[in-house]
């Protein structure tokens, strides 16, 4: 059955052969039109991907070490680590938007996400009107960001919101400034941001539960583990794949964290955060794009640790 | 499946049955509290809206008395513009969710039905596009598109920025990704037999894919597809970088202009904010199982 590379070719060429070698089949299944059509399915949406996502991602970290203001080519200037150095050391929001940044993580990965995974939990028992329950911590998650931070200036307002007419101190000297106290705004809206995120968590608990093997839970209560452990030990280790989703939606959302703060001050007076300070450095009036790219830098590499955490994770096994 | 077991083992174990009970009146207890809690900020601003400014000014935000009306939304629908925001949002919407659609969906044909090289290259690098904060390839991109020079009938910017344009490509290539993979992943549980018999048939690599795999992949075009309006909706970035003239601005973008507009009146705000929450309330409430099923399609696979 010994088949010549002449006659694979033609039966490549004519898009049919009659008995092929394994090794050759591949070749043989195109024709040159296929051939044509399949590059052009992969290579749309892969230039989309390298011109719009990869390439400008690499143009950041090259403009983080010019001095630009964003006009005019010849305009740009060689900074080497100017400006890296000028926001370690002299770009005062700098700090505080990295600690910010790490509260902001802290809050979501202590309170947001054990909150979702609480809700999930009790949700996933039959109770009534679980499907209501599930439906109100669910509906946050269908609203933009910039929405909802509107819908939580409206509750938090000094005079006219609701949070400060419950505690009664609406109208009196002693009413809070939820939104516009520095050190007290993060946590107000780090708390709209939970509203979001716990329903979110919620709804991918509730699918991350249902994809437990029943067995496993049955075996543990005939071994006389209490509800507490039984979860803890068993359902909640099964659950790995929806575990490191979370942890990887949890660090990513606190990194994009922009549309709140956004929306209730541009991000300044105790809101800095650091995807908030590249957009204030790259529209606005003196448009500092070196800065602006220097400081987009840094959240790239925050970024990287949870993606390709993420990556190796999903991937390892398809490349083995 | 739970009411079942504890059934079951009530006979046995009074004792854990009473406990259990008790269990149960504290988890309603705490999931009522945290529901209504939950509430409150979207009832307090429906509330709000129905309510004449006049008469909050009267008698105070935190009354009952005086009228109810939709009033609020009739003038927040006139003097905010929302005709022309809501226009702006489905120009930008349709045309990005069936581009992101289509281009994922052929995409993830190829790397799951045929297999060479870069597959897993080509699919790593899709997948960790999507998970990239925007903030990082926003200044690359405000310059490429400030910088791509266009005839002035076709942009009255000269360039591609102030486009509607600029914001369904920047939409499409970052949610491309995501799509790629949720829908290889899809595709790769389909009988690799199938595309193999209409192979055997003549039938070219198009047809396979337009014929063959995507009436399969309707579930999951279907689920994603509800995600993708949702999430283009709801996006508020790209049109903040990209889009100067107010009245190109998509509803989510436009609403932050409407504090301005609305200064201190509450009621219109309020209205203003329901106002853009109607379509994705009826999204909710029509396809909510789709949009849930999209989330976790994502999810489901670590």
């Amino acid at each position: 059955m010994a088949v010549t590379s002449a006659d694979t070719q033609k039966a490549a060429a004519s898009g049919r052969g009659s008995n092929p070698a394994r090794k050759r089949r591949r070749l043989r299944q195109f024709t040159r039109r296929d051939v044509v059509v399949l590059s052009i399915m992969v290579g749309i949406p892969t230039l989309i991907q390298l011109v719009l996502v990869w390439l400008p991602t690499l143009f950041s970290i090259g403009l983080s070490f010019v001095q630009w203001n964003g006009l005019d080519f010849t305009d740009m200037k060689w900074a080497g680590l100017g400006n890296y150095q000028y926001i370690f050391q002299n770009y005062t929001p700098f700090w505080p938007a990295v600690l910010h940044n790490i509260v902001w993580l802290l809050f979501l990965g202590i309170i947001g996400t054990p909150l979702g995974l609480l809700f999930a939990v009790l949700l996933d028992q039959a109770l009534k009107g679980t499907r209501i329950y599930q439906s109100i911590f669910f509906a946050p998650v269908m609203l933009s960001l910039a929405l909802i931070g509107i819908i939580w200036q409206l509750f938090y307002s000094q005079d006219n919101g609701l949070l400060n007419f419950l505690l009664g101190t609406a109208g009196k000297p002693n009413a809070v400034d939820w939104l516009g106290t520095p050190g007290v705004n993060l946590w107000a809206a780090m708390i709209a941001a939970t509203w979001r995120h716990a329903g979110y968590v919620m709804i991918l608990y509730l699918a991350g539960l249902k994809s437990v093997d029943p067995s496993l839970r049955e075996a543990a209560s005939l071994d006389g583990a209490g509800a507490w452990k039984s979860f803890f030990q068993v359902v909640f280790p099964a659950m790995k794949p929806t575990n490191i989703i979370i942890v990887v939606i949890t660090i990513i959302e606190s990194l994009r964290a922009f549309d709140i703060v956004y929306v209730i001050n541009r991000g300044t007076n105790g809101l800095e955060l650091l995807s908030v300070l590249v957009i204030q450095n790259l529209i606005g009036e003196g448009q500092v794009i070196g800065v602006g790219s220097a400081l987009a830098v840094v959240l790239l590499v925050i970024s990287l640790v949870p993606i390709v955490f993420y990556l190796s994770r999903t991937f390892r096994k398809e490349k083995a | 499946m739970t009411t079942a077991t504890s059934v079951r083992v009530a006979p046995h174990q009074p004792a854990a049955a009473r406990r259990h009970k008790k269990k149960h009146w504290a988890t309603y207890l705490f999931i009522t509290v945290m529901a209504i809690m939950w509430l409150l900020p979207l009832v307090w601003t429906l509330y709000t809206s129905l309510r004449p400014k006049a008469d909050t000014d009267k008698y105070g935000y935190f009354s009952i008395a005086g009228h109810y009306s939709f009033q609020n939304f009739i003038d927040a629908w006139t003097q905010g513009g929302f005709p022309t925001y809501f226009g702006n949002s489905v120009i930008i919407t349709v045309p990005a969710v069936l581009l992101t659609l289509f281009f994922a969906s052929m995409m993830a044909f190829a790397v799951s039905r045929y297999s060479w090289k870069f597959n897993v290259t080509l699919l790593i690098m899709f997948t960790a596009g999507n998970l990239l904060p925007p903030q990082v390839l926003a200044a690359p991109l405000f310059e490429l598109f400030k910088h791509t020079t266009l005839p002035y009938w076709m942009s009255d910017s000269g360039s591609l920025l102030n486009t509607y344009v600029s914001v369904i490509a920047a939409n499409t290539a970052f949610q491309i990704g995501f799509c790629t993979f949720v829908l290889s992943n899809f595709m790769k549980a389909i009988p690799a037999e199938l595309t193999e018999a209409a192979r055997v048939d003549g039938a070219s690599v198009w047809r396979q894919y337009w014929n063959v795999i995507l009436p399969l992949t309707r579930p999951a075009l279907a689920a994603l597809g509800t995600l993708e309006v949702i999430f283009i909706y709801n996006d508020y970035f790209w049109p903040l970088v990209f889009i100067q003239s107010g009245n190109r601005l998509p509803v989510t973008t436009a609403i932050n202009n409407l504090q301005g507009q609305f200064l201190s009146n509450y009621n219109l705000l309020a209205a203003g904010a329901m106002i853009t929450v109607i379509p994705t309330l009826i999204i909710y409430l029509v396809l909510q199982r789709q949009f849930v099923a999209g989330l976790t399609l994502g999810a489901s696979k670590g």
